[in-house]
């Protein structure tokens, strides 16, 4: 027997794309040995969670395997039917789902559903489910290990519930993981607990792994190998380190060029402050808990200020602040000098049309019934009072603007890629003639090529419409792309603010620089060496600006 | 033209058995006084004669006092029809409205509509309905509005729950931060993403309709005899059933098929504006 765990041979999977079959797989081929970890990776649409779930001989619905071999242990799994399928992976294929909250049952227990399989499998009896659970969950650095599998899905954070989701998956011995963006909706500095504790089961226990990712840093911390997959072609395979350090192709260089700091384009010219949110505090109704406690903020004509934080940090919140959602309980938010009225009812069309917003989740942001030429059309006629072949006009006029060809106006939003969607937004927001645009988290929902393209449209758009922007995000590497000032907030309060300079260069505060240091990097040792450090007390960790706090 | 059979040719197999249904029994309602062969209301025979088919004089037979089944049936798809359609169509603008209302303003407006309404419906249907048509009398135009009163009160928990679902959407609070109104709101915002849960629903309340009618009917406080009604039909007929008479049945037998060509075709429709494919 080879030590070739897994061999898949020329595959091809086809999807049915509006009633044809296409390619989304085409002849690939990956083989994974015991204790490997495989890294694929690239954009979404790459194919790559679809080969990716070829290890447990299953097609997503829609699609269907054309050709190809996959051998799991050295038996096939293309042609076999579905009970056929589960008896031959049994318990040796595991699978980690990005978001963990949508995979755990709200109303069971982790230890429970940590127990169902095994339990109902007849492999081991509820107490012995119990100790294995308390074994995993402290192996992969859960507080409290004994009791914390006593708790509801909702009852840990979702950090701890991807690991109790890996647990889980570690939990029936399988041989292969395959980890489908398990990090992806956490925060930075979350992130990188998850990813520690994860690389460390998986070694200690010599599984082999496959680590699905758009995210090149992610994956370089984490994987053996790296296959970097496009369209559902291989653009190129090989050890992580050589391929970091020396990538073949064009594409790869791309994804590894796209954390590279930009210039600060930032001068201190004395401008007129355009808005100043003066001694904030706020809370949500039928809430005891001040979710901003008095934030000062300053905004200056066509620059940008970016806000950054955890989730939790109220940045959002401010942002329901300034454009009326929420009033404060006290504090005023002064527009050109001018107080504006806390509630945005009764908020004049004038002062609702200079503050526009865009949003993180471009598909809820449109209405799925509206085309949209009626979605960008609709502030040109509310605000502006712009009406037929006029409208039209200004719409197409738009749509170049976002570099959108004009015969998208007649499609609905779902008929739009996710970029595509975000570049409608933008226009939506823009038809207003704004003066200041609240950008909240809108580039963390796209690939990371797609946000390039966006951060650059709105750095365009900023040079030739002189308008500002309030950036609202959790990734620094957006903030050093385009922010001439940075807020830092932490639990509702404002830990640290400046000019990009001041905040992005030694000396750090502790958070600031927790924030900064759980970034990953290109560099493939770069998370051992960091946790190394964090160990050591030579950088902070959240633990010890939580205790300092 | 070109239109129809763009729309015909987007059904499927049972949306286009169901759109021949609901065609048939439209043919009968519209051009009644030509296709019935005997009067609304004439004695033609005797109580409860046989069913003749081709080759009888009556092919239903007689109903309980010797009124031609087949005569009445077709008059009684014209009555029935109009009335289910025309309050089931009130109760859902009534409702729907109310509803919207609620989810999109909350706060007071919803606590005041929505324990109303949770009043309301606490009074059992025919009870509610007894008591205001014998106080203001049975006039078929009252008829339809006690009706749709009545069943506008569940239609309004659905939508005020699947707008409020609706209302938490981005779109809706982008909306809301351009300025919109309330009706810009209900109508463009939520309305459109509302139309599939409304409609399934739609289906299903036009047959308790039916059965209303038939109840209050039989309480003489429905359509007023000797109108024809398929309700008041089966309840008429129902004493023919100990009897051995299949009579009754035929009423019966028409609203079951009346109802299940709608939601054939309301399926079609729901399944068409959820975005699935055929094959889904």
């Amino acid at each position: 027997m080879s030590e070739k765990l897994l061999e898949v041979k020329d595959l091809l999977i086809e999807a049915d794309i509006d009633g044809e079959w296409k390619p989304i797989v085409n002849h690939l081929s990956m083989t994974l040995e015991r204790g490997e970890i495989l890294g694929l990776i690239g954009e979404s649409g790459a194919g790559k969670s679809t080969f990716g779930l070829t290890a447990l001989g299953y097609a997503k619905p829609g699609c269907r395997i054309q050709s190809g071999s996959i051998k799991l242990d050295g038996v096939e799994l293309v042609g076999k039917s579905d009970a056929e399928l589960r008896s031959i992976r049994g318990n040796k294929v595991a699978y980690v789902a990005q978001s963990a909250a949508a995979s755990f049952n709200p109303a069971h227990t982790l230890v429970e559903q940590f127990a169902e399989s095994p339990v109902q499998h007849g492999n081991m009896t509820m107490a012995e489910a119990v100790k294995r659970s308390v074994e995993l969950f402290r192996q992969l650095d859960l507080p409290d290990p004994e009791h914390i599998g006593e708790r509801y899905p909702h009852q840990v954070s979702g950090g701890q519930l991807q690991r109790a989701m890996t647990a889980m998956a570690l939990g029936s011995d399988p041989d292969i993981i395959i980890f489908d963006e398990p990090t992806t909706a956490l925060d930075v500095t979350t992130q990188i607990e998850v990813l520690g504790a994860i690389k460390e089961a998986i070694k200690e226990r010599n599984v082999a792994a496959i680590y699905i990712s758009h995210d090149l840093a992610v994956v370089a911390q984490m994987a053996d190998r790296i296959m970097v997959l496009r369209h559902g072609n291989l653009i190129e395979e090989g050890n992580a380190r050589e391929m970091l350090a020396n990538p073949k192709e064009d594409y790869t260089r791309l994804l590894l060029n796209v954390r590279s700091t930009r210039e600060s384009r930032y001068d201190h010219d004395e401008e007129d402050i355009q808005l100043k949110v003066e001694n904030i505090t706020a809370r949500y109704p039928g809430t005891t808990i001040d979710v901003l406690k008095n934030i000062n903020i300053e905004i200056i004509k066509g620059k940008t200020v970016a806000v950054v934080g955890e989730s939790g940090s109220g940045k959002s919140t401010l942002a329901r602040v300034i454009t009326g959602l929420l009033p404060p309980s006290q504090g005023s938010v002064r527009f050109h000098g001018r107080e504006l009225t806390p509630d945005l009812r009764s908020r004049p069309k004038k002062d609702l049309q200079s503050i526009q917003m865009i949003y993180q989740m471009a598909d809820v942001a449109m209405n799925p019934r509206h085309k949209i030429k009626d979605i960008i059309g609709r502030p040109l006629e509310f605000y502006l009072g712009i009406k037929g072949k006029q409208r039209e006009a200004h719409v197409l006029e738009l749509l170049r603007q976002i570099e959108i060809p004009a015969d998208y106006a007649d499609r609905y939003p779902a008929q739009l890629s996710g970029g595509e969607k975000q570049r409608v937004c933008i226009a939506r927001a823009l038809a207003a003639e704004p003066e200041l645009i609240i950008c909240d988290e809108v580039t963390s929902a796209l690939d990371q090529l797609v946000a390039e393209g966006i951060l650059d449209l709105l750095l365009n758009l900023q040079k030739e419409l002189n308008v500002s922007y309030l950036f609202i995000t959790h990734d620094l590497a957006v903030v050093k792309a385009i922010a001439d000032e940075i807020v830092v907030m932490y639990q509702g309060g404002v830990v640290e603010q400046g000019t990009k300079a001041e905040i992005l260069e030694p000396p750090f505060k502790p958070y600031t620089e927790l924030l900064l240091s759980s970034v990953p990097e290109m560099d493939p040792d770069w998370m051992d060496n960091l946790i190394e450090r964090r160990k050591r007390g030579e950088a902070p960790t959240a633990e010890s600006i939580a205790q300092a706090d | 033209m070109k239109f129809l059979t763009g729309i015909w040719d987007d059904l499927n197999l049972s949306a286009r058995i169901g759109l021949g249904i609901v065609a048939f029994f439209a043919t009968f309602a519209i051009f009644a006084p030509w296709l019935a062969p005997y009067g609304e209301s004439e004695i033609v025979g005797d109580v409860w004669e046989d069913f003749g088919y081709f080759s009888g004089e009556f092919f239903f037979g007689t109903d309980q006092i010797g009124r031609d089944l087949l005569s009445r049936l077709i008059y009684g798809a014209r009555n029935t029809m109009a009335l289910a359609i025309v309050s089931t169509t009130v109760s859902f603008t009534a409702g729907a409205v109310l509803g919207f209302v609620a989810a999109t303003m909350g706060g007071r407006v919803d606590q005041f509509l929505s324990r109303i309404v949770d009043v309301c419906i606490s009074i059992p249907t025919l009870i509610a309905s007894l008591i205001i048509l014998s106080a203001v009398g049975t006039a078929t135009s009252t008829l339809i509005l006690v009706i749709g009163i009545i069943y506008a009160l569940p239609v309004f928990r659905i939508a005020r729950a699947v707008a409020m679902d609706i209302e938490v959407m981005d779109y809706v609070e982008a909306a809301r931060l351009r300025g919109e109104g309330l009706w810009w709101l209900m109508s463009k915002e939520i309305l459109p993403n509302a139309m599939t849960p409304l409609a399934a629903e739609f289906g299903v309340r036009f047959c308790f309709v039916f059965l209303l009618i038939a109840s209050l009917s039989f309480l003489g406080l429905g359509l007023q005899p000797p109108l024809a009604d398929w309700g008041a039909m089966v309840r008429g007929n129902a004493d023919g059933i100990a009897w051995g008479f299949m009579h009754p049945i035929i009423p019966a037998a028409c609203i079951a098929l009346l109802t299940i060509g709608i939601n054939l075709l309301i399926d079609r429709w729901v399944h068409k504006a959820s975005g699935l494919r055929d094959d889904q």
